[in-house]
């Protein structure tokens, strides 16, 4: 496959196994280029597995927003012997491989830096990822006194002596790294610097647990399951500050009945999960619908069936999400694409949640979840929670019939009624009720406020003119990758539409569909699930599938490659 | 306080041992002035799962085997709340077998009041998790071979904080141990032994009356090991408050969210400040 050409970013690619410090080496190395003022994207992909195994970190740092991975590496920094092999394919002519030939047992060209001797003589093994680390800085041109002050901060905590030693590691390597850029073995463009300083860099999890407490999210509790859990860690590092209540459940059940529990108390609540749980949950999903109690679920997708590939990613559960729960009750999947969206869009569902009482699921995927990247501060000023709850007369009812569907939703103890909720089919006051006519009433509330979501659906974003005669159609963390990829494409007459609500399907979707000519979906699963969906909700069948799911997510340049395919 | 609701369709069996519960439930509620807007009935399916639907009260009758995870949360949000679980042993100790274990493990200071009868009624007539060895039903056709569930001991092995038994044949007992529990500080367990007239032609009021007693004075709750034994008696089973574990603190005191403020958390706002404050921290 063709690479993106070296450009205005460069592409650095770590590997080693598990337990060897690249993770260290990806944070110091993303925090210090962006202190540099450079643009950094970073993700991994990593083995099921807590030591040894082959893991790679692909970072690119640059002069201008990057939100994708690519094929091309540059620098490759292998830490063991495994990398090479395993990314052999992505090795070219003009891959600068830099690291210890005697630990790595290659026959590639590769330049020497002895990693090992080096730190043994600063007294300890340890230090070969921090000199690691300042040969990068070096060659990416950064300032030396940055990366001091970093390390600084970042050792700090383990005492001065470690602090000059990691220091004088980093040295080191920026020293062998200013001989390769003065004998001229490395030229990498020149980066231009911009206006980031105060950009964050965060990853998908962070994004998605600070965008549930700023929905008002009080209470989490989960089962720890991979690629999910990040959002409960990261909420249970803060929970003293804001103050949450974050339980660890004893199994996905009791998870999400907790959190339909804690809602019909009056606190807003979630559970993170991936497929194999959120199976677990579909009864208390069911219940969610029956009881039309509020309840927002992060799913974080990873490869099935069974336990699958539990550290890869995929899209493979949307029909999942669609379908789980039995019985007939309206539900809204969401799917943000960038970071800074799945902020914003986490802090609504919890609003929409409340407003429709209805379970709210919140898509990503292992790709997007780990993947880190520079964004604008969010802007908290436009958000605010949207508490619906209802101070309760005596009278109250909590399944009042009502014309939208909508029944006004008190909580226990808040005014003089009662608040009496059922999983059987119940009357308005909550009763168990076997009466058939009421039962017919109640399933048309339910469903009556599906067309009030479809109404306030997020908009697919729209990158092109709405009259084009090719349409590529891609949702969730797909997004930002399709959207670089057809941007280097440059093909006038194709415009990307990038979905983050996938059901129910937004009206501008359906209204640019009706003029499509060629279509084109592009999907991290093996069936084209959001295909499938479009032709069950619209009656219009895409024309062409770009399916990916080995594990990986797509990248630029095979994505640009197999669109072209497509178009041509 | 009055507890009774008017025009109620009853779904159970004339001669029920679930009337007596309810009716000692009512009572206990009345004499204790809980007041109905503070308490919350939590329960999962079952015909003992129904009776939420028979007091004037707030009430969350989700899933089967599901009550004890609700509760924990509607208790742990909203502390001001008194919550109540009424469930039957399938439910309890059957379906929702891994929320009683992990319930007693967390504490939360809620009350179950478990209907034993030692069969499955609403589903006609099928072994429960405490059905005697021997019991024919129309699944096991060649009677229960299995362990009986014995819900007290696992309880006190766990280290429950309220541990208790009681059988509606005997009203005065049943209503001075469901005081006892409603007040107690904790996660509190009554096992009730009901019969079910319609299912289980073995245990019935005349079997109880015949198979238990009331334990005397002697026995010490607060001893664990002498609590255990009497958890293992059988034939007969003892009545009475087996086991209380009398300084363990409730799931709710243990989160930290309560220790220096005990504002439910119902009534917290999101503190934008220190949002802010988190997201800028992420700008290195």
């Amino acid at each position: 496959m063709s690479q993106l050409p070296l450009s205005n970013d460069i592409s650095i690619v770590l590997g080693g196994e598990a337990g060897q410090g690249i993770q260290t080496i990806e944070q110091l190395l993303t925090k210090i280029l962006k202190l540099n003022n450079f643009y950094v994207f970073a993700t991994k992909e990593y083995m099921s597995r807590v030591r040894g195994g082959s893991n790679t970190t692909s970072i690119r740092v640059g002069s201008h927003p990057l939100q994708a991975p690519i094929e091309r590496v540059d620098l490759l920094i292998p830490l063991d012997k495994e990398v090479l092999p395993r990314l052999q394919h992505r090795i070219t002519s003009q891959t600068i491989v830099a690291g210890d030939m005697e630990a790595l047992e290659t026959n590639l060209k590769i330049f020497d830096i002895p990693l090992k001797k080096l730190s043994k003589e600063l007294g300890s093994e340890i230090y070969s990822n921090t000199i690691a680390l300042g040969l990068i800085l070096s060659l990416l041109k950064t300032d030396g006194q940055i990366m001091e002050k970093y390390l600084g901060k970042y050792f700090g905590a383990k005492g001065e002596k470690l602090v000059e030693l990691n220091i004088k590691a980093a040295h080191l390597g920026f020293k062998h790294g200013r001989e390769l850029l003065e004998n001229g073995t490395v030229r990498f463009p020149e980066l231009s610097i911009s206006d980031i300083q105060n950009d964050i860099m965060i990853n998908g999890s962070e994004a998605i647990a600070m965008g549930a407490i700023a929905g008002g999210c009080r209470c989490i509790a989960s089962y720890p399951m991979s690629p999910g859990t990040g959002v409960i860690t990261f909420m249970a590092k803060v929970e003293h500050d804001f103050e949450l209540i974050v339980e660890q459940a004893e199994d996905e059940i009791a998870a999400i009945n907790m959190a339909i529990g804690a809602w019909y108390a009056g606190a807003r609540a979630m559970v993170t999960t991936s497929g194999g749980g959120f199976a677990l949950m579909a009864e208390g999903l069911s219940l969610a619908g029956m009881l039309e109690m509020p309840v927002v679920i992060h799913l974080a997708q990873r490869p099935g069936p069974g336990t699958g590939l539990p550290t890869r990613t995929e899209q493979g559960d949307l029909e999942l999400a669609l379908y789980a729960g039995h019985g007939e009750f309206p539900r809204i999947i969401l799917a943000p694409g960038s970071l800074k969206d799945a902020f914003y869009i986490t802090q609504k569902a919890f609003n929409l949640a409340d407003k429709f009482q209805v379970p709210v699921i919140i898509l990503t995927d292992q790709y997007f979840v780990d993947t880190y990247y520079n964004i604008p501060s969010f802007d908290l000023s436009q958000i605010k929670v949207e508490s619906c709850i209802i101070e309760m007369d005596e009278n109250y009812l909590r399944y009042q019939l009502t014309d939208n569907g909508i029944s006004p939703r008190g909580i226990p103890g808040k005014g003089k009624g009662l608040v009496g909720v059922d999983s059987d089919e119940h009357d308005e006051a909550g009763h168990i009720t076997e009466n058939l006519e009421l039962r017919v009433k109640m399933v048309d509330k339910r469903l009556k406020k599906l067309s009030l979501i479809k109404e306030s659906a997020i908009a697919a974003k729209i990158y092109g003119p709405s009259d084009s005669r090719g349409f590529i159609i891609s949702w969730g963390s797909t997004n930002r990758i399709v959207r670089e990829a057809v941007k280097h494409l440059g093909k006038k007459d194709l415009t990307h539409i990038a979905l983050q609500q996938v059901y129910p399907l937004p009206e501008n979707l359906r209204h640019l569909l009706s003029s499509a000519k060629h279509t084109i979906v592009v999907e991290n699963n093996a069936t084209s699930q959001l295909g499938n969906l479009i032709l069950r909700e619209t009656g219009f069948q895409i024309d062409h599938k770009i399916l990916k799911y080995n594990g990986l997510p797509f990248t630029v340049e095979e994505l640009m490659h197999t669109i072209s395919e497509k178009i041509s | 306080m009055n507890f009774d609701i008017e025009n109620t369709d009853i779904a159970w069996c004339p001669g029920c041992g679930n009337f007596g519960i309810l009716n000692v439930l009512k009572r206990a509620l009345t004499e204790l002035e809980i007041n109905p807007q503070k308490l919350v009935l939590v329960s999962g399916i079952g015909q003992a799962a129904k009776t939420p639907h028979y007091l004037r009260t707030n009430f969350f009758n989700g899933l089967h085997g599901r009550a004890l995870p609700p509760a924990t949360m509607i208790k742990a949000v909203n502390p001001d709340l008194k919550v109540i679980i009424t469930s039957g042993d399938g439910d309890m100790y059957g379906e929702g077998g891994n929320h009683f274990i992990h319930a007693i493990r967390r504490n939360p200071d809620v009350t179950a009041i478990v209907h034993n009868n030692m069969v499955y009624g609403l589903t006609k007539g099928q072994a429960s998790p405490t059905s005697q060895v021997g019991f024919v039903t129309p699944i096991q056709v060649d009677g229960v071979f299995e362990e009986p569930f014995n819900p007290l001991a696992v309880a006190i092995s766990l280290n429950a904080s309220f541990v208790a038994r009681t059988s509606i044949h005997n009203l005065d007992l049943s209503l001075n141990i469901f005081k006892q529990a409603i007040q107690h500080k904790g996660f509190a367990l009554v096992d009730t032994f009901t019969p079910c007239i319609s299912f289980n032609k073995i245990n019935t009021r005349k079997w109880y009356e015949e198979n238990t007693y009331v334990i005397d004075d002697g026995h010490d709750p607060t001893n664990r090991n002498s609590a255990f034994s009497k958890a293992c008696e059988s034939y007969p089973w003892p009545l009475g408050i087996i086991y209380k574990s009398p300084t363990k603190p409730s799931f709710e005191e243990n989160l930290y969210i309560y220790q220096k403020n005990n504002k439910p958390a119902i009534n917290r706002e999101v503190q934008w400040d220190k949002l802010k404050a988190l997201i800028e921290s992420k700008s290195v």
